[in-house]
C-alpha cells in the first residue's frame, strides 16, 4: 500500500466510492427517478450519524479522545469500524467465536463484538491502527510479514492483536502453549503454522 | 436487537433497586445486569434476550480476590475469569478451579467474562439460541425439539420431558467440587446460597435456571479453606483440542492416606442440566483403595441415573472414562 502513488485512492476509498455508485445506480434503476445525493454516503463523521436515542460518549482510541454519539446497541466493534472509521478491526462471526474483532481494552485483548461501546467510556482502547503502520511496523506485524502468517488477510489484524497481548500473558515456551492461547483466533485459510512461527520469532527476540 | 436503556449505577443499592422492578430475573428478564457481556450481548444479538434496561456493574467495587477470616477465599462478582485462573492463591490452593477456567473459552473471552457471569452462563443448545425454533426454556410450553432432534451435545443427567439442555460452564464444575458459596444482595437483604442449591433442575420450569429473584445481585463467591494435601484435577473432553465446549468433564478433589482415599469431591460437566456434583461417586471412593477398580465403581455410580437421548448415548461411557481417568491422574499426582 505504501508503494501507491500519493494521489491514488486507497483500497477502502475505492471500495466506498464504487459501492456508493453501484447503490445509486441500483436506486435510479429501480425507481426510475433522479439520483439525489444525500449525506448518507458519508455517515462516518466525527459526531457519528444522527440516530434517535443516541447517547454521547467519549472513547479513547489509540491515544486520542473521540467524542461520539452512539445508539446504546452499538457494539465496540461497530463503533470502531462504522462510527470512528477505523476499519482495520474486522467483523467475522459477530458472536465471539472467531477473534477477527480482537482489540485491546486497557492493554488486554477482548472480542470487541461482544460488548457495547457505551461500556468503555474512559478506557484505553487500542486497535491494529494503534500498534503500528506501514512505515512503522510493530515487531509482530513485521514477523507476520516475514513468516507469511496469513493468506487472505481477513483474520490478520485480530491475530496480531491477540499475539501482541499474548506477549504479556503467562504462556509456556513451546508451540503448544502458543497454540492454546491463540485458539480464540480462527484462520479459515489455515495459516496457523506460520502464525505460530511469527509469534515465536518475536518471543525469542524479546 | 431490541432497544434498551443503558445505565451505570452509583452503587450496589442503586443497581438492586432498579433491577428489583423487573418481573423476573430468569429467562426473558426485562432488566439485566451486564459485566463481561460475553453471554448476554451474544443472546441479545440473537433476540433470545430482549432486556429493556441494562445495568452496567463493571464500575462497582466487586473486582477483588481476598483471603477470608476462616482461611478461605472471597472472589468478587466482576473478577475476570483470566484474573481468577492466574491468581497465585487459586493456582496453589484451588488448582482445579484454575484448570477448569483455562480449559474454557478463549483468552479474549476469559479477559471479559466474570465470576458472576460465568455462574449465569446460558446453555449452548441450538434450539434455545434459535428463535425460529420451539424451546421450553425460551418460550415455556412451546416444546422441546431437541429431544427428537440434534441432541449430541446435550445432557444425560438431570433432564426432564421439557428440557435436556446442558449447562456449558467449566468454572461451575470446579466450584461445585470446591463447595463454593454464592453471596447475593437483594431487595430483602443479603443471603448466602450453597453452590449445589443455586442452579435448578429444569423439571417442568426450564425457564427457571437459578434461585435468583428480581433485584438479586451476586456480589461474590467464597471458597472454604483448602483441604490440606488435596490433589485436584480438571479433565475436559471435547471435539477440538481447545476453544470448545465439553462433551464430558470432571473436577476431582481427593485426599489420601497412603493408598486409601480419605476424602473425595467430584463434579461432572458437559453431561448435566446443571453443574453436576456426584455424591454417589464420592461415597464409592471414600475409604477405598485408590485403584482402577475403585475409580471405575465411582464412575459407574456417578452415571447410574444417566438417560441417553437419540444422539448422545456415547456421553455416558465417555463421562465414566473421563471421571475414572481424572481420579487416576489425581491419585498418582
Amino acid at each position: 500500500m505504501r508503494d501507491d502513488p500519493p494521489s491514488s485512492p486507497s483500497r477502502r476509498e475505492f471500495l466506498q466510492t464504487t459501492a456508493g455508485t453501484a447503490a445509486a445506480a441500483a436506486i435510479a434503476g429501480s425507481v426510475g427517478g433522479p439520483v439525489v445525493a444525500t449525506a448518507g454516503a458519508g455517515v462516518t463523521t466525527a459526531d457519528g450519524p444522527r440516530i434517535e436515542g443516541a447517547v454521547p460518549i467519549t472513547l479513547r482510541i489509540n491515544g486520542k479522545d473521540r467524542k461520539l454519539r452512539v445508539d446504546p446497541r452499538t457494539t465496540l466493534l461497530d463503533c470502531i469500524r462504522e462510527t470512528v472509521d477505523l476499519t482495520g478491526t474486522k467483523k467475522g462471526c459477530d458472536h465471539g467465536q472467531c477473534g477477527a474483532c480482537t482489540v485491546h481494552v486497557n492493554g488486554r485483548r477482548v472480542n470487541s463484538c461482544l460488548s457495547f461501546a457505551v461500556m468503555h467510556e474512559g478506557e484505553e482502547i487500542t486497535t491494529i491502527e494503534g500498534i503500528g503502520g506501514p512505515d512503522s511496523l510493530h515487531p509482530m506485524q513485521a514477523a507476520f510479514v516475514a513468516c507469511d502468517g496469513y493468506q487472505c488477510g481477513y483474520c490478520t489484524s485480530g491475530q496480531i492483536m491477540s499475539a501482541v497481548a499474548l506477549l504479556k500473558e503467562p504462556c509456556g515456551a513451546d508451540d503448544a502453549a502458543v497454540k492454546e492461547l491463540m485458539s480464540g483466533n480462527i484462520c479459515r485459510c489455515g495459516a496457523y503454522l506460520n502464525i505460530v512461527s511469527a509469534i515465536q520469532q518475536v518471543r525469542r527476540k524479546a | 436487537m431490541h432497544t434498551f436503556e443503558f445505565g451505570r449505577p452509583a452503587d450496589a443499592a442503586a443497581a438492586i433497586a432498579t433491577a428489583a422492578r423487573a418481573k423476573t430475573a430468569q429467562q426473558g428478564a426485562d432488566v439485566r445486569f451486564v459485566a463481561g457481556g460475553t453471554t448476554l450481548v451474544d443472546l441479545m444479538k440473537l433476540n433470545v434476550e430482549t432486556p429493556g434496561r441494562l445495568i452496567d456493574i463493571n464500575r462497582l467495587p466487586l473486582d477483588k480476590i481476598e483471603a477470608t477470616a476462616d482461611g478461605g477465599l472471597k472472589i468478587g462478582a466482576t473478577v475476570r475469569n483470566s484474573d481468577l485462573a492466574n491468581n497465585a492463591v487459586v493456582q496453589r490452593d484451588y488448582s482445579v478451579l484454575s484448570q477448569a477456567i483455562l480449559a474454557g473459552a478463549s483468552a479474549q473471552l476469559r479477559n471479559m467474562a466474570t465470576t458472576a457471569g460465568n455462574l449465569l452462563q446460558r446453555t449452548r443448545c441450538m434450539y434455545f439460541r434459535d428463535t425460529a425454533m420451539a424451546c421450553n426454556k425460551r418460550e415455556p410450553g412451546s416444546g422441546c425439539p431437541a429431544i427428537t432432534g440434534a441432541n449430541r451435545m446435550l445432557a444425560v443427567l438431570g433432564t426432564s420431558e421439557q428440557c435436556i439442555a446442558t449447562n456449558p460452564s467449566d468454572m461451575c464444575v470446579a466450584m461445585a467440587a470446591l463447595e463454593a458459596t454464592i453471596h447475593v444482595q437483594g431487595a430483602k437483604g443479603s443471603r448466602a446460597i450453597a453452590f449445589g442449591e443455586f442452579h435448578l433442575l429444569p423439571g417442568s420450569t426450564p425457564e427457571r435456571e437459578t434461585v435468583l429473584e428480581p433485584g438479586d445481585l451476586i456480589t461474590h463467591v467464597t471458597l472454604p479453606a483448602p483441604l490440606a494435601g488435596s490433589k485436584q484435577v480438571y479433565l475436559k473432553l471435547r471435539d477440538r483440542a481447545s476453544y470448545e465446549f465439553a462433551l464430558a468433564s470432571a473436577a476431582v478433589v481427593l485426599t489420601m492416606k497412603g493408598e486409601t482415599v480419605t476424602g473425595a469431591r467430584v463434579a461432572l460437566g458437559g453431561v448435566g442440566t446443571k453443574p453436576w456434583r456426584s455424591h454417589e461417586a464420592e461415597t464409592a471412593l471414600v475409604g477405598q483403595a485408590a485403584d482402577a477398580a475403585t475409580f471405575r465403581k465411582a464412575a459407574e455410580a456417578a452415571l447410574r441415573d444417566a438417560k441417553p437421548q437419540s444422539e448422545n448415548g456415547f456421553k455416558i461411557e465417555l463421562a465414566k472414562r473421563c471421571l475414572a481417568y481424572a481420579l487416576k491422574t489425581a491419585a498418582t499426582a
